[in-house]
């Protein structure tokens, strides 16, 4: 067993591990966040997508003790019921979800591409840049939208803010 | 239309949970003292067990218990059983084989489980199954359906000799061979329908629970119908007595039909759990388990043959179908391939004779049962692919041969049971065409060409029935349950309404829609409106969600309800306000004296009603009714979708251009969430034509795509924004009007594809599904 240390959603935490412990499982079994889900075990589905150190990262794909140290943020560290998070919200508004098991994982992804992109996305680079997200329910076309919603949201908030 | 009520695209009340990562999904849940199951899986697609040693096994860290099929045998668990009985044309019944929990003898598919490993942790339980040796004698295995059959086949049950579980038919075959013999024209295809692997995100999972001081069992399972899967577990696998069974389906993460079905798993999860003396056993699938052992669907092998007269109308239509079951009959997988399939094959035509017959076979693969669209999906893509071959053989539009074709006088008996209740299959051809831009399609394909890209246009007119219904007709055909619906409305004291439904909502939006009823009737907001489901300790019995039932069967039974409430709740206001009840209206949340300014909140009725203080003489206190809904017949969607692709030449890659999808639904509860089940139905449509196909070793029996690396799932960037919108004929069935949506993209998209490839190759012989490769090697065929 490893002792790893690591912030997550803002609050220091520590647990012993395996070695071969993954990042996801100190997250749901340690930790008892349970909102980042595990849908596969070849890191293609993403519904694993949490932030590490700010980078978009599938927490399958990583161990526990790679992330000891860093800062990590889960779905329930981006916003609350009462206080969602822009792309949370968009995903609300524009019907991007039906069972809501890829969920969090879109929406980690998705703050994540429009960190990286801006927020002047069109719809090609949208579905390109999800292409690690996989959905069963949606087909897609909401949660591009809800995507492309929640840019220009952010977009007209960092305008009004300056 | 209120806000709130029928036909407002509210946004849902679940979704909060969900976006902030606080759904409960099972593997979420964790129990005091809870151990961890891992199955020892079968590497060999058919072997003989010649000995299982499990003594490392149990020597390794934290292990709990190791038990086996021999364990299961001991303690008279029963195997798992297919609850649709099907008859051969002969007359036999259906002859199926053995379905053990844990196989003891013979593996008869690659993942099939000989032993299970308990302990403290996943890894541990992962471990030590590592330390089970199982000593097997590899047997020849059968993977392909067309050559099941064959004399020297490898047999994979005793009880089925040749591999046939049954040769059924449906309709009049003498009629049908003389329309053939007096036929103008005859099309013929032959058509593979691709194996699909369902892949709901969520992999299944399962805890069971025994409490020995009470002896009850507590299953949390991902199940789209926990109160079947109650039955089925104590009824008939008799691991626990119906009573002393609570099944819990909390949040499910989409199911497709591979959760409605009862399988080993959580049968030995909670066999276990009073194995090991009560503590909680979780067993959460891997992705890779997920390919090897849940339900698989469609897999059917078909040669169809139709006949025309000189008008090119449809006289007859032949149909032979090998439909591949798997290694064991899963729970509903006689039904598919017979009354949920032959039964469509009139298409939206008026097909004077129809005769199908269906070879079920065993094979050494994983066990095949419904799947999204279930027999549907495989019925149009017989018809839809049929009508495109017989327009380009027949030199006519193929939008114009359907039209000529279309049933227009509503009922409808087919030559293949359905009645067709109501329909306009003009009305969503009509609004397909000028959506698509059928008559600027010919500038499309001249300006592609002029880029050097092939661009074709294919239609599917699909037909489907859901709600399947009534329970004496099915029961008549060999289902061994009714299919109907429960529901129950509780008014609170102070006028809040919880429904306990028997449906499942697992992506479908049930907390929103149903809410949305009981707006529509008693003006009470949504959220004051909680819907209960999935829990057999607080819902009634009900019968799940699957078949686009939830709507025209489920919501039916809580308007048959809400009406119970109102009534009551009509005859406390009149009392109340010394009205004649027959004057009392529910309007705006309030019961008013029509044609007067006297009226009563719903709260203060609902609170006359509990502090019953002054009710009318006689009337029991409180108001809260439940009511069971059995359709008087399926409902039938229907619709056209219009499909047009780009291709390169080069590289034989498919661009989906455009998609316009026109459905009749009836009545529509939730446009917004109507259209999203039509977009996700649409994908996995396409991602069978496109993109997926479930592929075993011909000679090891081993499978190939067992994992999402193998197995090409649809992803964002495969698909292109879909054109959805509906035309409506109320369906007469039900008191809602509606239909059902949840199924319909999937069946109608596969063959609208094929034929737009297909039509800008200029190569009919084409199969699912439509990869790079096999576009190119089209191509290349006929130029």
């Amino acid at each position: 067993m490893t002792k790893v240390t690591m912030t997550v959603n803002g609050r220091s935490v520590a647990g012993d591990v395996e070695d071969r412990t993954l990042l996801v499982d100190f997250l749901r079994s340690n930790l008892g966040l349970t909102g980042t889900h595990v849908g596969c075990d070849t890191s293609q589905c993403g519904a694993c997508v949490v932030h590490v150190d700010g980078r978009a990262v599938k927490s399958c794909t990583m161990l526990a003790v790679q992330a000891s140290g860093a800062d990590v943020t889960t779905i329930e560290g981006i916003g609350t019921p009462e206080a969602l998070h822009p792309v949370q919200e968009a995903f609300r508004e524009n019907h991007a979800l039906q069972c809501g098991f890829c969920t969090p994982g879109m929406i980690m992804a998705t703050v994540d591409l429009i960190k990286r992109k801006g927020t002047d996305l069109d719809e090609a680079t949208v579905r390109h840049e999800l292409d690690g997200n996989i959905c069963r329910c949606t087909g897609y076309h909401n949660i591009v939208k809800a995507v492309l919603s929640a840019a220009e949201k952010m977009a007209g908030a960092k305008a009004a803010a300056e | 239309m209120g806000m709130e009520g029928i036909g407002a695209p509210v946004k849902r009340k679940e979704d909060r949970r969900f976006i902030t990562g606080r759904g409960r999904y099972t593997d979420d849940i964790a129990l005091k003292d809870m151990t961890y199951a891992w199955f020892v899986r079968s590497p060999h697609a058919h072997a003989r067990i010649r000995s299982i040693d499990t003594s490392a096994a149990r020597a390794a860290p934290g292990v709990v218990g190791v038990l086996t099929g021999a364990d299961l045998a001991g303690d008279k668990i029963g195997g798992l059983i297919c609850g649709w009985m099907i008859h051969s044309k002969d007359g036999s019944p259906m002859k199926a084989g053995a379905h053990p929990a844990i196989a003891a003898e013979v593996v008869k598919h690659v993942g099939d489980q000989v032993a299970v490993v308990i302990a403290e942790t996943r890894n541990q339980a992962r471990d030590a199954a590592e330390l089970v040796v199982v000593d097997y004698e590899p047997l020849p295995a059968i993977v392909d359906p067309a050559k099941s059959r064959a004399a020297a086949a490898p047999q994979v049950h005793p009880e089925a000799p040749g591999n046939l579980i049954y040769n059924w038919g449906l309709g009049d075959e003498a009629a049908t061979d003389a329309a053939l013999a007096g036929a103008a024209r005859i099309v013929t295809l032959d058509m593979r329908n691709n194996r699909l692997v369902p892949n709901a995100i969520e992999p299944r999972a399962a805890i069971g629970a025994y409490d020995p001081a009470e002896e009850h069992y507590t299953l949390y399972n991902t199940s789209q119908n926990p109160h079947v899967a109650r039955l089925v577990l104590s009824a008939f696998v008799g691991v626990a007595p119906e009573h002393k069974l609570r099944v819990v389906a909390p949040d499910v993460g989409g199911g497709f039909g591979s959760k409605i079905f009862i399988y080993p798993e959580e049968t030995v999860c909670l066999w276990a759990s009073r194995r090991i003396g009560g503590r909680p056993v979780k067993w959460t699938a891997d992705r890779s388990e997920s390919f090897l052992v849940d339900a698989h669907g469609r897999d059917h092998v078909t040669h169809a043959e139709m006949a025309f007269d000189a008008d090119n109308r449809i006289l007859g239509l032949k149909v032979h179908t090998i439909a591949n079951i798997g290694a064991y009959m899963s729970t509903f997988s006689s039904s598919v391939p017979t009354y949920l399939y032959a039964t469509l094959l009139s298409g939206q035509y008026d097909i004077p004779a129809i005769y199908a017959e269906v070879d079920a076979v065993y094979t050494h693969t994983a066990p095949v049962d419904a799947y999204r669209g279930a027999g549907r999906p495989e019925a149009t893509y017989v018809v839809e692919r049929l009508m495109e071959t017989a327009a380009r053989e027949l030199g006519v539009d193929p939008a114009e041969l359907r039209r000529r074709n279309f049933v227009r006088s509503f009922p409808h008996q087919t030559p293949v049971i359905m009645a067709y209740d109501a329909g306009d299959y003009e009305a969503h051809l009509d609004a397909a065409l000028k959506i698509a831009d059928y008559a600027g399609f010919a500038a499309r394909k001249a300006e592609a060409k002029a880029r050097g890209k092939l661009r074709g246009i294919g239609f599917s007119c699909y037909i489907e029935a859901c709600g399947i219904a009534p329970s004496q007709a099915v029961g008549s055909l060999g289902a061994g349950v009714g299919l109907w619906e429960s529901a129950e409305v509780r008014v609170n004291p102070v006028g809040t309404v919880e429904v306990l439904t028997g449906c499942h909502s697992h992506g479908q939006g049930h907390e929103t829609t149903y809410a949305q009823l009981v707006n529509e009737r008693l003006g009470i907001p949504i959220d004051q409106i909680s819907i209960v489901h999935g829990d057999t300790d607080k819902v009634q019995f009900g019968m799940g969600t699957y078949g686009s039932r939830s709507g025209a069967v489920g919501m039916s039974a809580v308007l048959k309800a809400i009406e119970k409430v109102e009534a009551k709740a009509k005859k406390i206001a009149a009392h109340l306000m010394e009205a004649s009840e027959a004057d009392i209206v529910i309007e705006g949340g309030e019961l008013k004296v029509a044609g007067t300014d006297k009226s009563l909140p719903f709260f203060q009725v609902a609170l006359a009603a509990y502090t019953a203080h002054n009710l009318p003489a006689g009337m029991e206190p409180g108001l809260k009714e439940g009511a069971f809904y059995d359709p008087t017949n399926f409902t039938f969607p229907a619709g056209t979708y219009i499909c047009e692709v780009e291709i390169d030449p080069d590289t034989g890659k498919t661009e989906i251009c455009s998609f316009v999808a026109v459905d009749d639904f009836g009545k529509i509860i939730n446009p917004m969430i109507v259209e999203g089940q039509v977009h996700g139905g649409v994908t996995q449509g396409l991602g069978q034509a496109l993109l997926e196909n479930c592929v075993y070793d011909e000679e090891s029996g081993q499978l190939i795509t067992g994992s999402m690396m193998d197995y090409a799932m649809p992803r964002a960037s495969d698909v292109p924004s879909y054109n959805v919108t509906t035309t409506e004929t109320v369906c007469p069935g039900n008191p809602l009007g509606m239909k059902g949506c949840g199924e319909a993209g999937a069946i109608g998209s596969p063959p609208a594809l094929i034929n737009a490839i297909t039509d800008a190759i200029g190569n009919n012989d084409l199969s699912m599904p439509a990869t790079p490769e096999k576009v190119w090697r089209a191509i290349r065929a006929v130029a």
